[in-house]
């Protein structure tokens, strides 16, 4: 009697693992392959989850939308909230384990480390692509072919405080700087900066000097050639390094700071983007969006961020996945409830043209000559010497800006070659 | 530490025999077999284990993840014989222990080791297969100027096939066939509704098959150049043509528009003869390449030395600077002559209680030279660069690190200065010792028993302290010009974040290899350092 008692309990653990097992499994069920009642037809009812990636900037804006999605076409979609700073790595690792989602939403300097991956695939978006901003699919596209569906655009802009000057009369960022002082605050002109430093938001600048980090070939697209190195770029680092003396620019406000410092009226002049105009206005500030003026004869053009979703190249449900990307979100409907959302430019033209926000479209037209920021996989390898070299140049660390950022192109250059 | 003894004790001692070392529970037999409330609850317990192991099993199994499904097999029959065998008593404390071990640490460590010989990162992210998949859809051109057609989704026979509509004919075509006119199809708006001799497929139906559908190519025409017709969300069709295309047999891919044949390389990637190669490529192994790239590779090597000197000046005053604080503040509020020693012993260990990144952004806040609470406050204005001047910034690393790890030293100087028995400290008062003499010949030596081995994985921490140096100083400032970004308060492990992570590419080979390289450095280190201390027992 004893012996048999290892095998009775043998036997209970088997059948409590079994019942265990056939609930797990009918879990597993619920999961995949059971109908939704959406759509009920003679035909097999519609099937299929579609897993989507969004971060938590964009989730709030992107979950009305799924919801219509759902409600419209009956197909189920799981919206996973990702962390911003993982979700582009995260990505690229787990699509080829096949943990990857269907969609991804992000922004269109994704693309080159995309494709490198092979982690997209590339999408059609036929004669709707006409009905768009062509810096916008320009944006998405890469060797020739569209990898995103874009949806709303943004760059940053000069925005000034009504109260404190009323109006802008000045031509060049000197004289801004000029007029900012009149203002009498603390700052005149503020741009963040930050311990690794801001080329984006110092690229207005950079472009005003005929110094743009990458040449752009005929039709747009970027070419891995350097284009910031030379006269032009020797002279913005000239320029940097009188700002930074002159303390316009100061290397240790970061973006929270000068957010900061413009909503307590401590400085006339910002640049910055439409993620924070909805904070000056909420806060009750009369403002206005103006393009950045020139520092060094040309015009000065920011970088345009496109925002759209992507398509994985190894997705389940690549039927569900067009249904929503190509067929959905480049609806007018659609592209005009995100900007309602969202606060940024739509993609889509019709959309566009009936903004009728002031700031938006202050926006617009500051960023009407920008060219999108770069998605060639070299790109990435660009900010951290951009920015470091910026912010030593305005600190004063680099006692010679011109040799300073002569050797940052130098290995500029050799990270480019090192990429290949 | 006496407890430490204890345990080693046991475990050297000979194994009794089982039924006479288990609590004695009525007749005092073990648990495996007595019907008792203790056997109840283990067979509920191992039930809902094994419930939790069929579950991941049958997951695993869906995903195809084999390793992964072997792995819980074995770990759902070894629990089930340790806790229901009489004869695996020590299994019983040891197992969960072991499972622990095994994923915690063994297979990290043997997936790291494996990675640092493959040259896996960005690039080269995936199988070859993948990335044939990948070059494929990535090259598939749209045929310029040709139409866009509204697209039927037929089937016959389980068959797939598309119909689309072309000069008000309607055309049906399948893989095998191409577009060929069918008679007695009725069309509405451009897009075909009835097939004779086809099922029309519904919106779910082709949601069902997507994958099918999505990859269907149907030929447009008899000649291959003319491009075939493809869907990506079932209701509208293009004309693509492939410019490349892969040839299984040979294992090239071939471009048609340019005939060039790319082959596949050793470093995993498909090479033309001129040197050009396509992406994506597919992880591959490289042997010691990794490893030999630390040492080869002119961009690492330059700033390499200075930041080695760095990472052993600051782990060695790192773990100086709090031991001496530490020790010196333990000794102090041992004497019973200090009133009111639990509440400063407990205030001393409140930068314990910080979570360590989180103190470290605070202290960066506060040491920033423009707004931090130090120079603005304490200070009056100053305008010290706490963390912008190379020197400034490793003596800020140092000091701030000195908050957050003194009371650590604290906590064990003072348990180890509680163990010592008092009639040792008293019989060499007896003696006439000073009380100098008695703290340097008695006090310490017997101190170090206990604390030299802290003080070693101390060291060991400090030498890895990614946390600290990249909530605090992220490296910087940085040097001026190198050709990879790091700074005067980077240490080795920051200085991998970095290469590896920071410079736009990311390279999970090296970094794996980098780190290997530091557990070996850290690894001897820590050796040699446990058996010095050995000796310290030997008093």
């Amino acid at each position: 009697m004893r012996r048999s008692i290892p095998v009775v309990a043998a036997a209970l653990g088997l059948a409590l693992t079994m019942s265990a097992c056939s609930s797990g499994g009918s879990n597993e069920g619920d999961a995949t392959p059971k109908p939704t009642t959406a759509e009920t037809t003679s035909a097999p009812a519609l099937s299929g989850t579609l897993t989507m990636w969004v971060d938590e900037t964009r989730i709030d804006v992107m979950k009305p939308i799924v919801q219509e999605f759902q409600d419209e076409t009956g197909i189920k979609v799981d919206l996973v909230q990702k962390v911003s700073g993982d979700i582009r790595t995260d990505f690229v690792s787990q699509v080829p384990t096949g943990q990857g989602p269907d969609v991804v939403i992000g922004a269109h300097d994704w693309t080159g480390e995309f494709v490198n991956n092979g982690v997209v695939a590339p999408i059609e978006l036929g004669d709707k692509a006409s009905g768009f901003a062509s810096s916008a699919i320009q944006a998405f596209t890469y060797d020739g072919k569209l990898y995103g569906s874009p949806y709303a655009i943004e760059n940053i802009a000069l925005v000034r405080n009504n109260k404190l000057l009323p109006e802008t009369k000045a031509n060049t960022f000197d004289d801004l700087i000029t007029e900012g002082k009149s203002a009498d605050k603390k700052y005149s002109v503020v741009i963040q900066q930050g311990d690794a430093g801001d080329a984006y938001h110092l690229y207005p600048l950079q472009t005003s000097f005929d110094a743009p980090i990458f040449k752009q070939a005929a039709d747009g697209s970027y070419t891995n050639e350097l284009g910031l190195g030379g006269e032009n770029g020797e002279n913005f680092a000239k320029y940097l390094a009188k700002l930074g003396k002159e303390k316009v620019l100061i290397a240790t406000i970061d973006g929270e700071k000068a957010k900061q410092a413009f909503l307590d009226g401590e400085t006339p002049y910002i640049v910055t983007g439409p993620w924070n105009t909805t904070a000056f206005t909420e806060a009750g500030m009369d403002i206005s969006v103006l393009p950045v003026p020139s520092a060094g004869g040309s015009e000065a053009k920011p970088f345009v961020g496109v925002q759209g979703a992507f398509i994985s190249a190894k997705s389940k449900n690549p039927l569900l996945a067009n249904e929503f990307v190509t067929n959905f979100l480049t609806t007018e409907k659609v592209q005009t409830e995100l900007y309602k959302a969202g606060g940024r430019l739509p993609a889509l033209t019709a959309s566009a043209d009936k903004v009728d926000d002031a700031v938006l479209k202050g926006f617009n037209e500051a960023g009407a000559t920008g060219a999108p920021m770069p998605s060639i996989p070299e790109m990435g390898a660009m900010w951290a010497f951009w920015g470091t070299t910026e912010v030593q140049i305005i600190s004063g660390q680099a006692k010679d800006p011109v040799k300073a950022w002569d050797k940052m192109v130098t290995n500029m250059q050799d990270a480019v070659d090192g990429t290949k | 530490m006496s407890q430490q003894t204890v345990v080693t004790d046991s475990a050297g001692a000979p194994p009794e025999p089982p039924p006479s070392r288990s609590r004695p529970r009525g007749d005092g037999i073990s648990h495996a077999r007595n019907y008792g409330r203790g056997f109840w609850v283990k067979v509920i317990l191992v039930a809902l284990i094994d419930a939790g192991a069929v579950y991941g099993i049958l997951s695993a199994v869906a995903v195809s993840q084999w390793g992964i499904v072997a792995f819980l097999v074995v770990v759902l029959l070894v629990v089930n014989w340790v806790y229901f065998s009489k004869r695996a008593l020590p299994g019983k404390y040891l197992f969960p222990g072991l499972v622990f071990l095994f994923v915690y640490v063994i297979f990290t460590a043997c997936y790291t080791g494996y990675i640092a010989f493959t040259n896996y990162g960005d690039g080269h992210n995936s199988t070859q297969a993948d990335a044939i998949a990948a070059i494929q859809i990535q090259n598939e051109q749209r045929v310029e100027g040709s139409a866009a057609y509204p697209i039927t989704i037929v089937s016959q026979d389980g068959e797939l096939g598309f119909a689309v509509v072309q000069d008000g004919q309607v055309e049906v075509g399948t893989a095998e066939q191409p577009l060929e006119a069918v008679d007695g199809a009725t069309a509405s708006d451009d897009k075909a509704t009835e097939v004779p001799g086809w099922d029309v497929l519904n919106f779910a139906a082709i949601a069902q098959q997507q994958e099918a559908i999505v990859s269907l190519r149907v030929p447009v025409s008899d000649d291959p150049a003319d491009g075939s017709l493809r869907t990506q969300d079932g209701s509208t069709g293009y004309i693509y043509q492939s410019t490349m295309s892969y040839d299984p047999a040979a294992g090239t891919m071939t471009d048609s528009a340019t005939g060039t044949v790319y082959t596949p390389d050793d470093r995993g990637s498909f090479r033309a003869p001129d040197g050009t190669a396509l992406t994506p490529g597919w992880k591959v192994n490289v042997g010691f390449e990794n490893f030999t790239r630390a040492f080869t590779d002119s961009r690492i090597s330059g700033p390499f030395i200075s930041i080695l000197i760095w990472t052993f000046v600051f782990a060695i005053l790192s773990v100086l600077t709090t031991f001496a604080l530490g020790l010196f503040l333990a000794v102090v509020f041992n004497d019973p002559r200090i009133r009111g020693r639990k509440i400063y012993r407990s205030l001393l260990i409140l930068p314990y209680a910080f979570p360590g990144f989180l103190a470290a952004l605070v202290w960066k806040g506060m040491l920033n030279p423009d707004f931090g609470f130090i120079n603005e406050t304490l200070l009056g204005g100053a305008n010290i660069p706490w963390l912008t001047d190379p020197t400034l910034a490793k003596v800020s690393v140092l000091l701030v690190n000195l908050w957050l790890g003194f009371p650590y030293m604290f906590l064990v100087c003072t348990g180890a200065l509680q163990s010592i028995p008092g009639d040792v400290l008293e019989s060499a008062r007896m003696d006439g010792a000073s009380a100098a003499r008695v703290q340097r010949s008695i006090v310490f030596p017997l101190l170090m028993v206990s604390v030299a081995p802290l003080l070693v994985s101390s060291f060991a921490f400090n030498f890895n302290n990614f946390s600290l140096i990249y909530m605090l100083t992220g490296g910087g400032p940085n040097f001026e010009g190198t050709p990879i970004i790091v700074g005067h308060t980077d240490i080795l492990i920051s200085m991998v974040y970095s290469v590896a992570f920071e410079s736009g590419v990311k390279q999970y080979g090296f970094a794996s290899a980098l780190s290997i390289l530091i557990f070996i450095i850290v690894g001897v280190i820590s050796w040699w350092g446990f058996r010095r201390t050995r000796r310290l027992e030997e008093l």
